[in-house]
């Protein structure tokens, strides 16, 4: 501390360095801009953000212990609450992994009915994306649109398995066949719901509506570019050194998909483009995720058209018994590539599951690239690595 | 008139005027923001339309426990919300709606109203250093900021209005505008400002007052996802509401100095004498209802600005085009 009169003592030239210390400000747990409970301790200079410390952990949930003494049936309830924007989605890597280790398949009309549902959970995370980002920058009403516009894509999952959220709908060697028919012992089984491919299209033509209308006021606006353009640029290099994944790798420029790279859903079976862009800004993010929008409605207008018929569900044992060894199975979920890593002793639950999530990965590059950016930057760059905190803390 | 009761009679007409213009407002944006984003909005509470919904909610936060932080300047944060509400009504004084529908006719008319109008940050950054919290400090800062950027172009573009008139008194200005601009066939043509040469500036004073009233795309001293509320962060109760009445009322009151100086304020043409003192305050409320709907248009389609451009905005754009502005007026105002 200078007190004035070691100023005047001192008799150098007078050169009074105003004391400006940083102020340390704790956003979150608890703020409107997290997406759940991060806590980001920032060390700031007016505006300017010197540095930023992300800490995790508030809502870890334990699964990757607890699927230590869970069936692999009941592992899949759990691993849908992993990202929870995109449910189906995340099960399918789980369930293709432990295929594998048992040396099974599931028939081509599960497989698609798999592709059909995880693009509607991309559509859907990706619509959540659309409504939330927007209001962090400020814009309250493509919340409403973008979310009124998923209710169509819930609505299709629901009908198929029943939630809309949690479909657990994925079973090791297919997917759930649908009982019904009057009575339950009979265990007739149905398949998807009638009508359901109709009612797909159409929503899928709503899709291509939608992404127009946020193309025009969303992305069109002068003052969203304003705010996005040129705002937490990641270069290539550095998003793949921070391994970053999904769209988010896909803006900076590097056009790596799973689903083009991994063979775990008949994606080779549809034509469809990666969505990708050379910026590497908050805008080109958002059109990342635009762009995947449509492309999603167009690999599930081929699927709906090419679906073979068959059984829904392969041979499986009643008790599932997995034999001994490892595996990792991963996919390109909303949010980028999502593993399992299955180690199997033999019997019927996993001796250690690890799970490689992806807005886990996509969060690592906050302290570099938040850095010396202004506050309001700081929520617009987070708001657009689009993470889910039960993603990253599982 | 009794002098006493004159004041009284004015006082508490002002009030009343203030404080249900703001719920009428604040109505108006629940309904219109929820149109536009296809909601209804409310619709349960009073029965139809949900007409009492800004009453009810008035009345909740009443209930609710007026809190204050532990290391709160206690005087200086319970006073804050109260100078923002009294700036915000002081402008009412000059507001002419009628040709002797005025708390008081200044000749400095337009001088009170922005000196008064620009109080309220002084409100807002009590609210913001005495709640400590950084949040709200920061929120104070900004608008304080703000106050600069935003001040200079509403100061400037008045200005422009005030040659034009050559006036500074309110009721001034809206006679000027009610004068004769030219004469075809025999028919006297009488047009506000807004035609008469003053569309610049009546632009820049829309975005100012947006500024002024830190509403979205300038609503940076709040940003919600930013500082949480900003200064409002730690308010609750009674004092909450008012400085969202507050927020409100200068929504009113910004748009009635716009449709003053800009839209003819309460003239009608081919109207004089007083009958004015009739018709005036419905022409005025319908000017006001029109440019308070485009703020709720403005804040419900637009994101948010970063300050810094806010501050781009008004040094690079602003401030030199309402410079130009003035020279642009005053040169026809001495040729012609």
């Amino acid at each position: 501390m200078t007190t004035p009169e070691m100023i005047h003592r001192s008799d150098a030239a007078v050169s009074i360095e105003l004391q400006t210390p940083d102020m340390t400000i704790n956003i979150g747990p608890q703020h409107p801009s997290t997406h759940g409970v991060l806590r980001l301790i920032a060390n700031i200079d007016g505006e300017r953000v010197r540095d930023v410390e992300p800490v995790i952990g508030y809502m870890h949930r334990g699964y990757e212990k607890i699927s230590e003494v869970r069936t692999y049936a009941q592992i899949t309830a759990l691993v849908n609450r992993i990202d929870w924007v995109s449910g189906f989605a995340n099960e399918v890597p789980f369930v293709v992994g432990v295929e594998r280790l048992v040396g099974i398949e599931a028939p081509p009309r599960a497989q698609y009915i798999r592709m059909i549902l995880s693009e509607l959970a991309r559509i859907s995370s990706h619509l959540v994306f659309m409504s939330s980002y927007p209001l962090e920058l400020g814009a309250t009403t493509p919340l409403m649109h973008a979310l009124r516009e998923r209710e169509y894509i819930l609505e299709l999952i629901e009908e198929v398995t029943g939630g809309r959220f949690h479909p657990n709908f994925n079973r090791v060697g297919g997917v759930k066949p649908n009982y019904g028919g009057g009575s339950t012992t009979k265990k007739q089984s149905m398949d998807l719901p009638a009508g359901f491919f109709e009612r797909t299209r159409s929503a899928m033509d709503r899709m291509d509506k939608i992404c127009e209308d946020i193309e025009s006021l969303v992305a069109g606006n002068e003052l969203f570019k304003m705010r996005t353009v040129g705002v937490g640029v990641i270069p290539a290099d550095k998003a793949l050194e921070y391994g970053l994944t999904g769209p988010n790798l896909r803006a900076s420029g590097v056009a790596y998909d799973l689903r083009k790279v991994e063979n775990y859903l008949p994606y080779d079976e549809v034509d469809f483009d990666v969505a990708a862009q050379n910026g590497g800004d908050c805008y080109d993010r958002y059109v990342v995720r635009l762009e995947e929008i449509r492309e999603s409605a167009k690999i599930v207008r081929q699927a709906v058209d090419k679906i073979p018929s068959g059984p829904l569900q392969a041979k499986v044992p009643r008790v599932l018994k997995v034999p001994k060894g490892q595996v990792y199975s991963r996919s390109e979920n909303p949010k980028g590539e999502f593993g399992f890593y299955i180690v199997s002793e033999g019997g019927k639950m996993p001796y250690r599951l690890k799970i490689r999530s992806s807005s886990f990965s996509n969060l690592s590059i906050l302290p570099w690239i938040l850095k010396g950016q202004l506050l309001p930057d700081l929520v617009a760059i987070m708001g657009s690595l689009d993470f889910v905190l039960g993603d990253v803390d599982r | 008139m009794n002098f006493w009761l004159e004041l009284i009679l004015k006082l508490v007409a002002i009030l009343g005027f203030v404080l249900t213009g703001a719920l009428v407002v604040i109505y108006a944006e629940l309904k219109a923001g929820s149109h536009m984003q296809s909601r209804i909005g409310p619709y349960y509470a009073g029965g139809r339309w949900g007409w009492a919904q800004p009453l009810a909610d008035g009345l909740k936060f009443l209930q609710k426990e007026d809190l204050a932080p532990a290391a709160a300047d206690r005087t200086v944060y319970g006073l804050a919300p109260y100078v923002v509400m009294m700036s915000t009504i002081a402008v009412f004084v000059v507001i002419p709606f009628g040709p002797d529908m005025v708390g008081r006719d200044l000749d400095l008319g337009i001088y009170f109203v922005l000196a008064v109008s620009s109080l309220s940050v002084l409100g807002i950054l009590m609210a913001g250093w005495s709640s400590a919290n950084k949040y709200s400090l920061m929120g104070g800062l900004r608008a304080a900021a703000q106050l600069i950027a935003y001040e200079l172009p509403l100061v400037l573009v008045s200005a422009a209005v005030v040659i034009q008139a050559g006036t500074m008194s309110l009721n001034g200005i809206v006679a000027s505008q009610a004068q004769t601009w030219f004469t075809v066939g025999g028919v006297d043509v009488s047009a506000p400002f807004l035609i008469k040469g003053q569309i610049i500036g009546f632009t820049i004073f829309m975005i100012a007052s947006v500024a002024e009233l830190s509403r979205i795309p300038f609503d940076m001293p709040i940003a919600e996802s930013e500082l949480t509320m900003g200064y409002l962060t730690e308010y609750s109760g009674i004092r909450f509401t008012m400085f969202f009445l507050g927020e409100y009322a200068a929504m009113i009151s910004l748009s009635a100095i716009a449709a003053t100086l800009y839209l003819g304020g309460y003239a009608v043409p081919g109207v004089s004498g007083n009958i004015l003192n009739v018709i005036g305050p419905g022409v005025m409320l319908a000017k006001i209802s029109l440019l308070v709907f485009i703020f709720i248009w403005i804040r419900w389609t637009w994101p948010r600005l970063r300050e810094d451009q806010l501050q781009h905005l008004a040094w690079r754009w602003l401030i030199p085009i309402s410079l130009a502005n003035i020279a642009v007026i005053s040169i026809f105002k001495v040729a012609f």
